[in-house]
Parts: C-alpha cells; sequence; structure tokens
C-alpha cells in the first residue's frame, strides 16, 4: 500500500499520467501518525516524495494548470435529489475557485466515497439502526483540473432525507499536493473538529425533529383512536367493515412509527456510548453531557407519554362497555393536557406523504445543523483556510518559528509579535473545539426550554476515545482489515464500519418506505374522515386544526428568519474581514518580493505561486497587468456552484450558498475599499522608500490608516514600519539617539503639528519599543493635551499635537516639568532632545548611510539586532553571578564590578548598550516575576542634549 | 535649553526665576531613581501615617484611608467609613501583654472618630456624636491615653471612653497638641499655646485642667513642636520661631525670620516691597533633638538648639509654600512644597567662608513687638562664622499638584502625598533592581529551572 501511495505521488509530480478517475493520491489512517515522525512537520516515511522532481526542474510548472488562484474549502453535499453539488466554498466568493468547476469536483469529491447511508433491520431488532459512520479523510488528486484535495467525508441525519442520512463533505482544495500530503495531519485535525461541531449541532437538531415527530405521530395516533372509539360507536356491524380495517390498519402504522421513531431516538441518544474509533473525533464534554441528558430527558419524556397512550388505549378498550360518551371528553381532556405539557410545539396530524421524494425540499446545512454550531463550524473552517494560506514553503517556516518562538516565551514578549493562542494548539493536541463557546456562560444560546443546562460531568461514559488501550486494539484491527483489503480500499474510505453495514441496506430501505407509504394513506383517510365524521364536538377540533397548521407554519418560518439573519450577519461580517486578511497574507508573503521582482518567470506561474493579491501591493507594471489577467477570469464563477436545492424555491435559501448571483459584492473582491486603502497606502510607501528622497512631508496629508494600536499589531504593518524606520533613519542623523532612549526605556515624545507625519513616525518608531505590549500598549500615537505623570507610566513612545493655543504652552509646560523623565523629537523643527548616546551598538541599525532600500529588508535587519540583544539581555538576566554574590563575604561594590565587566569585557558593550542591555533585562525579570504587568518606572538623571540636523 | 520648548511661558519664568535655584538633570547624588504611581483617592490626600516598616496609610479629603505596602506598591485595604474629609490621623498602638498591635485613629469633619484595624479594615470603634470635628489628635502612650483637640479638648482611653473634656473658647479651637514632661500638654490656640495638665486620680479617672497661657506670639501659631525632653518650639504666622523650655514653660530663644535680602543686592525692589505674611509664615516644623528645621514661607531654615545658633538657610529653597520637611540626618534635609516637587539638601560648609553673609540676611533676635514694617529698622547684619548652606542635591518631580506630605522609609523609599490625588513611591532603582534579581533566582529556584 505504502508503495502504491509513493507511486502514485511520484506519478501526480512528474506530471504523466493521472488517472482519469478521481485519483485517489493515497490515503491515511489517523493512527499512524505520532509514531513514526519525530518531529511534527516531518512526513512519515509513506509520504516521502523525491524533493527534485525528475523531468520538470520548473517549480511551478505542477501548479501551472491549476484553475484557481488560492486554496479554498469546498463543502458538498451528495443529494440524493440531484446528486452531489456543491454548497459552499470558504472563502466565500466567487472569484476564488476561478475557472475551477466546483460542481465536476464535487462530484469527485463525493465520488470517492459515498458514505453508505443505512438503515436497516439487524437480526434481531424490529426497528430501522441509524449508522454511526465514522468520518472518513481522503486525499485526491485530479490531474485535470491540477487540484489536489483533501477530503472529509460525513454524514448528518435528517430524519426527511433516505435512511435518515445525508452524506457531505468538506474539502480543502489546493494546487500543491505537496502542501496537502504535509499538512494531512493538521488538516485532519481541523476539519474533525469542524465535523464534530457539525455532527454535534446535527444531533440536537435531529433530536429535536425526532420529538416533534413524535408528538405529530402520538396526535394523529389519538385522534385516529378516537375515530375508531367514534366507528364503534356508530355501530358494531360496522367493525368489521373495509372502512374500519382501514382504519385499524392506519391505527397500527402509527403506533409502530412510534416505536420506531422511539427507537431512532434511543439509539441517537446511545450516540456517545459508542466506543469512538476516530482519535481526533474529540467533542467537548460539557457540551456531550448537555446533549447527553437532553436526549435522556427526551427519551424519559417519551418512555413516559407513550405508555399512557397505549394504556389510555387499552383503557378506552375497556371503558367501552361501560360508557362510550365519557370517551370524547376524556380525550379532550387529555389533549388540553397535552397542550399544557409541551407548550413549545403544537403537534399535527401527520398528513400523508407525497410520493414524489422530489417533491420534499430538503433541509440546508444551517437547518441540519443548529445555526450557532454551523456558524462555528463555518467560523472554523475559515480559521483554517487562512491558517493554511500561502505556499508550503512560507507554512513551514512559520511553524519553525512558532515553535522556536515557544521555547523562548521569557524573552520573546520584548520584540517578537505575539503568538495568538489560537494558533498555538496546532501542534496536533486534542483540544475539543466547542461550538458554543463553554468556557464563556452559554445560557443565551441554548435557552431552548427542554434543555437543561449543566449536569454533573460524572455521568461521562467512561469509554472516551481517549482510552489508549481501547484505540490501541482499533488500530490494531484496522490495520489487519487495511491488509487484507488493501488495494480494493484505495477507492473508498478506509472506515471499515461503513462497509459491513453496506450490504442489507436495499431491503430495509425498501420495508420501511412501504410502511411509510401505508402510513400516507393512512392519514388521508384519516383526514378525510375528520372531516366528515367529526360529529360530536366539531369546535374542539375543527378550530384547533388551523390554528395549529398556521402555528406550525409560523414556527418554521420563523425560524427560517432567524437562520438568514444569522447567516447575513456572517455575511457581512465576513466582507469586513476579508480585506484584512488578504492583507495579512500579502504581507506575509512579502518575501517573495525578489522574487516577484525579478520578472523572470512567467507571470502566470509566479501568479500561481502566490495569492494575487500580493501583486496589487508590490505592483510594477507587467505585475499589475497579470493580475488583472487573473481578474478578468472570473466570469464561469457564478455559474459554478449550484445555489439552490432543485425544488426548493425558499427565497432564504440564497444567502446560505456561495456565489450566488449578489449583485453588492463585486467580481474582484479585491477592490473593496478597505484592501485598497491599504494597497495604496503601502504602494506609497515603498516608493517613498525606495526612492530615498528624503522629503518627509510627502504625503504627509494623508493621515496615517489606523492601523495596529488598539489591536494586534500585525507582521503586515511592522513590515510597513519597516520603511517607516528606514526613512527615519537615513532622514535624520540622530535617529541612532532617538532609537537608543527607545530602546533604553526613556519615554520619547515625538511632537508635532502634522498628524499624519507624527502617526507615521510614531508606528515606525515602535518596531523598537521594547515590550510594547500585546496590542501596542505601550504606545500611543497621538495625544493632544498635556503629559502626566501615569502617561510616562503607560506609554514608552507618545505622538504629541503641538498647538499654539493655552493648551498649548500647558502642554509645553508638562513637557519641561517632565523633561528629565523623556526624550523629545520635534518633527516640525526637527529636533531631538535626549541624553547623548555613546555606544557602538545601534551603529549598526541607526546608520543613515545605510545600504538597504527595502523596508522590509530593514525590519528583518533591525528584527535580527534586536533578536540578538534579546538573546544578550536573556543570558545577562539569568546569570546568577552577574547580579548576586557568589559568597556572603562579597559586597555589593563586587558584584557591580563583575557585572560592569561581563557587559564590557565580555558584550562589550559601552555604557549606552549596557544601559539598554540594563533596561532589557529588567524587563524580562518584570516578566518573568510578575507576569501581569506591575507598573513601575525607573529612570536615571542625566543632562539632555539638543540634536539639530 | 530649554527656552524653545518653553516659548510663551519665558516673561513668567523670568519672574521667579531668579532666586530659585535649579539643580539640572544631573542629580548624582539623588538615589531614587524609579518610581510607583499609587492611586486610590479621589481628592486631595493630605496625610501620611507609617504603620509598621512596610506599610503607611494616606488619608485625605475623599474620606477615605487606605494601606499600603511601600514594598510593592499594593493596596492591603481601604478603610471607608468617614463621609467627609479626614482632619487628623495617628497610629495608636493597642499594647497587649506580648504584643503591640498597631491600630489607628482617625478623625474626620463629619464629626467622628473612628478606631481601625489595618490588618483587617474592620472599625474597631467609632464615636459619632461630637459637638465639633476634631482637628488635631495626640497619642500619651505612657498613659494609655489619647487626646483629641478641636474646639474642645477631650482625654480618651484606649477604650474610646471619654475621661474628661474641657470647653476651649476660642474661635480657632485648638490646632497642635504635644506632650510635654510632669503630664502636661501643650495647645496650640490661635496666637497663645495653652499648657493643660492632666491630673490622675487613683480611681484611675482623669481631669484636665488649665494651668498657664503662653502668649509671645504675634500671630496664629501654625506649628508647634517638641523638640527634645527639655525643649520645645512653635512658629507663627508672622515668622516668629520661640523655643520654649517644657517645664518652666520659659522663652528660650525667640527668632523673627523675615528673608530679608542683604543691601548688598541689586533687587531692592523685592526687599522694599511689602511682604506677604505667607512669605514668613512658619509652616512646619521638624526636628531631630538637635537640630530645628523650619518651613518658612517657600524656604528652609536650620537652627541648632544646642548651641542656640542658625545653621543655615535659604530663602527660596522652592518656588512655592513649603508644605513638611524632614530632617534625614544632621547633615539631610528634605521638603515638599506646593510647587509639585520634593527637594532634597545637603547642609554643606561654604566653600567660602569668607563671605558668608553675602546669600542673604534675616531679622533675628528682635525681640518686643516688631510689627513687619517695623522689621526692616530692626534687623541687625549678624556675621555669624559658622553659618553654613543648603545645597540642593537633588529633586523629585512627579506630582502634578502640591506635595502635602511625604514619610521616608529610609533606603525602601519614599512615600509622597499630594493635591494631585496620587501617592508616589519613590525607590532606589539600583536596590530594586537587586531585590528583584533576588526573586528572579528564587523563583527560579522554586520552579526548578525556566
Amino acid at each position: 500500500m505504502t508503495q502504491s501511495a509513493n507511486a502514485v505521488s511520484h506519478a501526480s509530480l512528474t506530471n504523466n499520467t493521472m488517472i482519469g478517475s478521481p485519483d485517489v493520491v493515497a490515503f491515511t489512517k489517523e493512527d499512524e501518525y505520532g509514531q513514526t515522525s519525530p518531529e511534527p512537520w516531518d512526513l512519515p516515511e509513506e509520504f516521502s516524495v523525491p524533493l527534485h522532481p525528475l523531468a520538470d526542474s520548473n517549480p511551478w510548472a505542477k501548479t501551472s494548470y491549476a484553475k484557481f488562484t488560492k486554496d479554498f474549502i469546498l463543502i458538498s453535499e451528495f443529494s440524493e435529489q440531484v446528486g452531489p453539488q456543491p454548497l459552499l466554498t470558504i472563502p466565500d466568493e466567487p472569484k476564488i475557485c476561478g475557472t475551477f468547476d466546483l460542481n465536476y469536483f464535487s462530484l469527485r469529491i463525493m465520488s470517492v466515497d459515498y458514505q453508505a447511508s443505512f438503515v436497516g433491520h439487524p437480526p434481531g431488532s424490529g426497528y430501522p439502526r441509524l449508522s454511526f459512520v465514522e468520518d472518513s479523510r481522503v486525499v485526491l488528486g485530479d490531474s485535470k483540473e491540477g487540484a489536489f484535495a483533501y477530503v472529509h467525508h460525513f454524514t448528518l441525519y435528517d430524519l426527511e432525507a433516505r435512511g435518515f442520512v445525508r452524506p457531505f463533505c468538506m474539502a480543502y482544495i489546493a494546487a500543491d499536493e505537496k502542501k496537502i500530503m504535509l499538512q494531512f495531519q493538521e488538516l485532519s485535525l481541523r476539519f474533525s473538529q469542524a465535523s464534530e461541531c457539525l455532527k454535534a449541532g446535527n444531533r440536537r437538531a435531529f433530536a429535536k425533529e425526532l420529538q416533534r415527530k413524535l408528538q405529530d405521530l402520538e396526535y394523529t395516533h389519538s385522534v385516529l383512536q378516537r375515530e375508531e372509539g367514534l366507528q364503534r360507536e356508530a355501530g358494531p356491524q360496522c367493525v368489521y367493515s373495509a372502512h374500519a380495517v382501514e382504519k385499524a390498519n392506519e391505527l397500527a402504522n402509527v403506533e409502530k412509527s412510534i416505536y420506531e421513531h422511539r427507537d431512532l431516538l434511543k439509539q441517537i441518544c446511545s450516540y456517545h456510548r459508542r466506543p469512538r474509533r476516530d482519535p481526533q473525533a474529540v467533542a467537548c464534554r460539557r457540551c456531550m453531557t448537555e446533549c447527553l441528558s437532553e436526549c435522556e430527558e427526551l427519551l424519559d419524556k417519551y418512555a413516559k407519554l407513550a405508555e399512557p397512550v397505549s394504556h389510555s388505549e387499552k383503557g378506552g378498550k375497556g371503558e367501552g362497555g361501560e360508557g362510550w360518551l365519557d370517551d370524547s371528553r376524556g380525550e379532550e381532556e387529555e389533549d388540553e393536557d397535552g397542550v399544557k405539557r409541551r407548550p413549545s410545539y403544537t403537534p399535527q396530524l401527520i398528513k400523508a406523504k407525497s410520493a414524489k421524494c422530489f417533491d420534499k425540499r430538503l433541509k440546508i446545512l444551517p437547518e441540519l445543523c443548529e445555526g450557532t454550531f454551523y456558524e462555528a463550524a463555518v467560523e472554523l473552517l475559515k480559521e483554517t483556510e487562512r491558517s493554511f494560506r500561502g505556499d508550503l514553503c512560507y507554512l513551514h517556516t512559520r511553524r519553525l518559528d512558532k515553535a522556536l518562538r515557544k521555547n523562548l516565551r521569557v524573552v520573546n514578549f520584548l520584540f517578537e509579535e505575539e503568538l495568538d493562542d489560537n494558533a498555538e494548539d496546532e501542534s496536533g493536541t486534542l483540544r475539543p473545539f466547542c461550538a458554543v463557546n463553554h468556557s464563556v456562560d452559554n445560557h443565551v444560546h441554548l435557552n431552548s426550554p427542554h434543555i437543561v443546562l449543566g449536569p454533573d460531568t460524572t455521568q461521562l461514559h467512561p469509554s472516551k476515545p481517549q482510552d489508549p488501550l481501547n484505540v490501541a486494539s482499533e488500530t490494531s484491527t484496522t490495520r489487519q482489515s487495511e491488509l487484507g483489503l488493501g488495494e480494493s480500499q484505495l477507492e473508498s474510505s478506509p472506515s471499515d464500519q461503513t462497509l459491513e453495514t453496506q450490504e442489507s441496506s436495499e431491503e430495509t430501505k425498501g420495508s420501511f418506505s412501504s410502511d411509510k407509504s401505508g402510513l400516507e394513506l393512512a392519514e388521508k383517510r384519516e383526514s378525510m374522515a375528520s372531516m366528515i365524521s367529526e360529529g360530536p364536538d366539531p369546535d374542539s377540533d375543527l378550530t384547533p386544526e388551523p390554528d395549529q397548521n398556521t402555528d406550525a407554519g409560523r414556527e418554521s418560518s420563523s425560524e427560517d428568519v432567524e437562520t438568514t439573519a444569522g447567516e447575513e450577519d456572517d455575511g457581512d461580517h465576513e466582507r469586513d474581514q476579508t480585506p484584512v486578511s488578504l492583507l495579512e497574507v500579502a504581507s506575509e508573503l512579502d518575501d517573495c518580493d525578489s522574487l516577484n521582482e525579478s520578472k523572470l518567470l512567467p507571470p502566470i506561474d509566479a501568479a500561481c505561486c502566490m495569492p494575487q493579491e500580493h501583486f496589487l501591493h508590490e505592483a510594477s507594471a507587467p505585475d499589475t497587468m497579470s493580475s488583472v489577467q487573473q481578474n478578468s477570469h472570473p466570469k464561469p464563477s457564478q455559474i459554478l456552484v449550484v445555489n439552490q436545492e432543485p425544488q426548493a424555491l425558499l427565497p432564504v435559501q440564497g444567502e446560505y450558498t456561495v456565489g450566488s448571483p449578489c449583485s453588492e459584492s463585486p467580481p474582484t473582491s479585491l477592490e473593496l475599499p478597505v484592501g485598497l486603502l491599504g494597497d495604496v497606502a503601502s504602494q506609497t510607501s515603498v516608493e517613498e522608500g525606495s526612492d530615498c528622497t528624503l522629503s518627509a512631508s510627502t504625503g504627509s496629508d494623508r493621515a496615517a490608516s489606523p492601523l495596529g494600536y488598539g489591536g494586534t499589531v500585525t507582521l503586515r504593518e511592522r513590515k510597513k514600519a519597516g520603511q517607516g524606520a528606514l526613512r527615519f533613519v537615513r532622514q535624520y542623523p540622530f535617529a541612532m539617539q532617538a532609537l537608543w532612549c527607545l530602546l533604553r526605556g526613556r519615554t520619547l515624545v515625538v511632537i508635532g503639528s502634522d498628524e499624519g507625519r507624527v502617526r507615521r513616525l510614531v508606528l515606525a518608531l515602535a518596531l523598537f519599543v521594547p515590550s510594547p505590549g500585546k496590542c501596542g500598549e505601550r504606545v500611543q500615537a497621538w495625544l493632544s493635551c498635556p503629559l502626566t505623570l501615569t502617561d510616562l507610566l503607560r506609554w514608552k513612545l507618545i505622538g504629541l499635537q503641538r498647538v499654539g493655543s493655552p493648551v498649548g504652552s500647558s502642554l509645553l509646560y508638562s513637557l519641561s516639568r517632565y523633561s528629565r523623565y523623556i526624550s523629545i523629537l520635534d518633527v516640525d523643527m526637527k529636533t531631538l532632545r535626549c541624553p547623548p548616546y555613546s555606544g557602538r551598538l545601534l551603529a549598526n541599525i541607526a546608520d543613515h548611510r545605510t545600504y538597504i532600500r527595502r523596508g522590509s529588508t530593514f525590519f528583518l535587519h533591525i528584527q535580527s539586532t534586536l533578536c540578538r540583544l534579546a538573546a544578550r539581555a536573556f543570558l545577562f538576566t539569568f546569570t546568577h553571578h552577574l547580579h548576586l554574590p557568589v559568597s556572603p563575604v562579597e559586597g555589593q561594590e563586587v558584584v557591580e564590578s563583575r557585572r560592569r565587566s561581563f557587559l564590557q569585557e565580555q558584550l562589550g558593550l559601552d555604557k549606552g548598550d549596557s544601559q539598554v542591555l540594563l533596561y532589557l533585562s529588567q524587563l524580562i525579570t518584570q516578566q518573568y516575576l510578575w507576569p501581569a504587568n506591575r507598573s513601575s518606572f525607573s529612570f536615571d538623571y542625566t543632562t539632555s542634549v539638543l540634536y539639530k540636523i | 535649553m530649554l527656552r524653545w520648548i518653553l516659548g510663551g511661558r519665558e516673561a513668567q519664568g523670568s519672574l521667579e526665576k531668579s532666586p530659585v535655584l535649579c539643580i539640572g538633570e544631573e542629580q548624582p547624588k539623588n538615589c531614587f531613581t524609579e518610581l510607583q504611581v499609587l492611586k486610590g483617592h479621589f481628592d486631595i490626600v493630605r496625610f501620611l501615617v507609617q504603620i509598621d516598616d512596610f506599610r503607611c496609610a494616606s488619608a485625605g479629603d475623599d474620606g477615605l484611608v487606605l494601606i499600603w505596602n511601600i514594598e510593592t506598591g499594593e493596596r492591603l485595604q481601604e478603610l471607608r467609613g468617614h463621609s467627609q474629609q479626614i482632619t487628623a490621623i495617628t497610629t495608636f498602638v493597642c499594647r497587649s501583654d506580648v504584643t503591640a498591635h498597631p491600630s489607628l485613629i482617625t478623625a474626620s469633619s463629619d464629626r467622628t472618630l473612628s478606631l481601625w484595624d489595618p490588618d483587617t479594615a474592620n472599625r474597631i470603634q467609632t464615636i459619632s456624636d461630637l459637638q465639633s470635628s476634631v482637628k488635631c489628635l495626640l497619642v500619651l502612650e505612657r498613659l494609655s491615653l489619647w487626646v483629641s483637640g478641636g474646639e474642645e479638648l477631650c482625654v480618651w482611653n484606649k477604650d474610646f471612653q471619654l475621661q474628661c473634656h474641657r470647653q476651649q473658647h476660642s474661635d480657632t479651637g485648638i490646632t497642635a497638641l504635644i506632650e510635654l514632661p510632669k503630664n502636661c500638654l501643650a495647645a496650640a490656640m490661635d496666637k497663645e499655646i495653652v499648657i493643660h495638665r492632666l491630673t490622675l486620680s487613683t480611681d484611675s479617672s482623669v481631669s484636665v485642667s488649665e494651668i498657664h497661657r503662653l502668649s509671645e506670639h504675634q500671630d496664629q501659631i501654625r506649628a508647634l513642636i517638641s523638640v527634645n525632653d527639655g525643649l520645645f518650639a512653635s512658629g507663627s504666622h508672622a515668622g516668629e520661631l520661640i523655643l520654649w523650655d517644657s517645664i518652666s514653660w520659659t522663652t528660650q530663644a525667640t527668632m523673627h525670620i523675615l528673608w530679608e535680602e542683604s543691601q548688598a543686592s541689586t533687587q531692592t525692589e523685592i526687599r522694599l516691597g511689602a511682604q506677604k505674611p505667607s512669605e514668613m509664615s512658619i509652616q512646619h516644623l521638624s526636628t531631630n533633638g538637635k537640630l530645628l528645621l523650619a518651613a518658612v514661607g517657600s524656604g528652609l531654615y536650620v537652627y541648632n538648639v544646642v548651641s542656640r545658633t542658625v545653621v543655615a538657610y535659604r530663602k527660596a529653597a522652592h518656588d512655592s509654600n513649603v508644605l513638611h520637611t524632614t530632617l534625614l540626618s544632621d547633615s539631610e534635609v528634605m521638603s515638599c512644597s506646593e510647587d509639585g516637587s520634593v527637594r532634597m539638601w545637603e547642609i554643606q560648609d561654604l566653600p567660602l567662608p569668607a563671605e558668608p553673609a553675602s546669600a542673604g540676611f534675616f531679622g533675628m533676635w528682635t525681640f518686643g513687638r516688631s510689627s513687619k514694617q517695623s522689621g526692616p529698622q530692626s534687623k541687625k547684619v549678624v556675621d555669624i562664622p559658622n553659618l553654613r548652606t543648603l545645597e540642593l542635591t537633588g529633586d523629585l518631580i512627579g506630582h502634578s499638584g502640591a506635595v502635602q506630605m511625604f514619610i521616608s522609609f529610609k533606603e525602601k523609599g519614599l512615600v509622597t502625598c499630594s493635591t494631585d490625588h496620587l501617592l508616589i513611591l519613590w525607590k532606589n532603582g539600583d536596590t530594586q533592581s537587586r531585590l528583584r534579581s533576588l526573586a528572579l533566582f528564587h523563583k527560579l529556584e522554586e520552579n526548578g529551572g525556566l
């Protein structure tokens, strides 16, 4: 099997032959991971591909024929009405898939593993069974489309669907096969989370649906019973008439249906009890217990409800001899009682099912899973998509970087941007994802009346998937089965559970549908009968009936509205967010600049290797052309996705699906306002930097965009700041002193009358503020009131407005008052007032004759210098004898001199540089001792000097 | 140097510039290189009291009393209960057999007196039906009694039971109280110092009686302090500083500090202009038993009570009135002022002993009823051979309002409180960084590595 996988991947890389059918590249079992790979990003043996493909040396060649420009996630369904159809792409933009044929690809991926949906009567049980199918994970490639996909199949339950199951799949589609193969484990993990989330929501929805159905059935049952009673009352002679027999059959069918549904409910409740073979399918414990208790409650309720019905049935029969007249009254009472008991839902008579299954409207995905869960899953997928942006090389370096930085927690707060905690779990820890976010109080989400919140966690089922023994035994069995099945499994999912359940599906389905048809007939009859024979109490039954109908209708419609609203919100959200994230990616890929500039590669190839927005940022003419080319493609993209399910023409549905001919979304979403602004800004900044004019006033009227400070500072912004810093360094001969002030923790006040200029400068200088805080809390870009001591404690870099009014004089007074604590950089007069710097360290980064021309290069240069500095500070901080006496006889002076000699001789730092190091060391110490910032402010008393250009 | 920044303040600055000295930013002797701002008050903070060697209490016009750990800067407790500004606060040590438990007595404008436990923030005792608000408190530890002064003088025992009281017939009431030997009390009331004697009868009841009045001061008495066992000193609004014998209540020395400029000075217009009384008002007195330090207007005046000589003085020590002073040692002086700064001084020998009087003159030995106008006539040029000078060694700038008071915790730091509602904890940066390093390696050891 390993060999075959290798062979296939060889084939795919050399681009020679690709099998026409969905060529399954390789599949894997989750248990094969973790054992083989010592490094998380290392490939298991069987996935290793030759580093240098044989024939083609052009690395972009294999992706050149992909018809989409960047990776995306596709959710499709195998609809029982129309077959495979795409439902949703993430990101939700029509242009994302270019000319890529989503319908065709859906067909491909759905045909790999059509999850055997199955309901049958296993021997020994009289009721249809739900199949608990584990998700399956496949990687497949399509040579024609140039697409490779990680495909994750899962099934959801739907009472109205054939066999109660609806097969779905989520696919991560990329042009680079290697990327998918290397990221397989993580993809699998993330998609499992999303799938678990959807399934959890689906189980809840399914249980609710069952509950309604049961109520309907019981109601129908009671009505039928009453009719039967009436008939009997009418006369014993017609008890054996054909009509009566039909009625009795109908009743029996309804009863059977009740039992079946009750059993289904029991089954869905037992969902959590079964051992999971999928180690990645970890659900939130609290969600699980909640769901479990909810189900149990339902189960109890219907076990109880059902008994009285059957009991009253008997009772009715028994009482029949004593007085028939009471019956109707009793029924009515019970009805009232029933209404009282469940005010949330008014049961309906089960209508006859329409025979054509194509007529019915299948539920859409957000309906199948509860809205919250659906949204959470989509959010999870969006996050997945975001985190997998960029090419493999980029992902790899980022991961390395992250892994390294994780080990440097003690110092990386100084100059590195903050790692977000979400991204940290990706190393494979199985943290269950919870849709309703159980760390937060989620009562708001779960306020449907019949849900009991928070039972003890003690009732969790013991056989959790984490059970190592269990997993081990299972893996061994799966191995065996794999070995046995060998090639045959290449074509389908490795989930042997589906295989085992596939056989007898036909027969059971048939039998069940016949059941249903019987029921339908009965219902028709029944409804007719109710029209005719509702003699004794017309008000009680006739009037409620339409009421109930409208009620139900209202309910469902309101539900629709709800979900739609949610979707719309979501859409807005997405629209808001996308540009920002696009920018992020572009900046992340900034390193490819050189590539881009060299223009050696044909534009189309380059376009494929990196997201196209990139060209807009760093654009030179040919590149923009290529991007225009790219953008002119998407004409057919709108028609690619089936927006609506064929028969269901509800207006709300368009909202759910992708690429609906929504007029407000422009064909090239790159031109969204925010993105555009950002692009222009970055473009100009690049220009300003590259032509090296020292005119600081260019574009000064254009206020810097309100980036950063307030939100996390992205890498892109930091690189842009690098450009600003480079300009500052080249422009001001005393830049070194200013940077030194920042690095040694002396607050720098940038004063100027032009807000844009001050803000830009502050943004640039913020790179040099040690420990700027997660959101740049130590930096204040624009302040127009007099400084106070608290400001000085809070901020290390302040942009201050120069004003001429009385406010201005008090502002200047405050500056002079606190002048001993601050350095003042006057943008208008181009002066700097600060203590003189003596040292050599900063000459390296603040050389105003530097040959560095690009902001991002300069940024990296700064980073490396600061990183070295941080490392030294770390060494200094944690070297015991530099701070404390070695022996009790040693005085403080000895330690002092030892420290000085260490700084001067071993680290080669002059006095000024030593101060920088001491400040950094102090920050490290404080961070280590009290991570929750305890604010103390240290300074020294030295004379300041006024520097001029 | 700062002129380019100061801009419009030029004229104003020149007006007050000449007499006020400016140390600049180079202050090698200033060891306070780290500060921490303690927030919590909502109004002017007027009082600071040291509870033990790491805690202090602050109280102010918001009626709050806050307990601080000055090692960490943490706010330990919040004593809430007074509805109006606090007018007096003192520590009161409840001595049981073995332990001495410090507690706090506070007096407020809401006419209540409270006893607090600073550990738990419990209000142990409260007296709320006072006829007038209390302006000063005095604890007589030896007798386990405490005295409150306002419009009436009340003596309380440690259980907050009123032992006796005495109505004072004065508009201002008692503004200051000190303890004198032989169970006597000196109370400053307007222009007089009234000596009271406490009589403890055998049944542990206490009575208080007025036995003497000292009426040497021409103006309202602003400061009253007991120097040592034999002497106490008082200072008035008009700049009269009188040293009294604690037992015989006789005048030992009288000085009238007028802050006159020397004739040699070119700035005659300042001398001739009528001086505002506040310029010579004695705001605060402090002593270490040997030296007496007076805050006179915006100046400082150091007097040796043993040799009865002036040690050093500086007329323009601050830009504005000095509010609180401390003698840190025989040569170190600290003062805070309405100008928002705290200054540290060193009493140094004059660099050129040949011209000791060039710095300025002051009228002294002015017996009799000399008014302000009579000052210039009565002053004598006194050439004091061993006159030394107060050299500014450092200043602490941080508060944006008048610094009301400060307490020094020796090497642990200095706490200042101000009208800007803040307290600032000033520390020696080197010491702190050493302590932090110690803590770091301690934690490292605890954690067993990084």
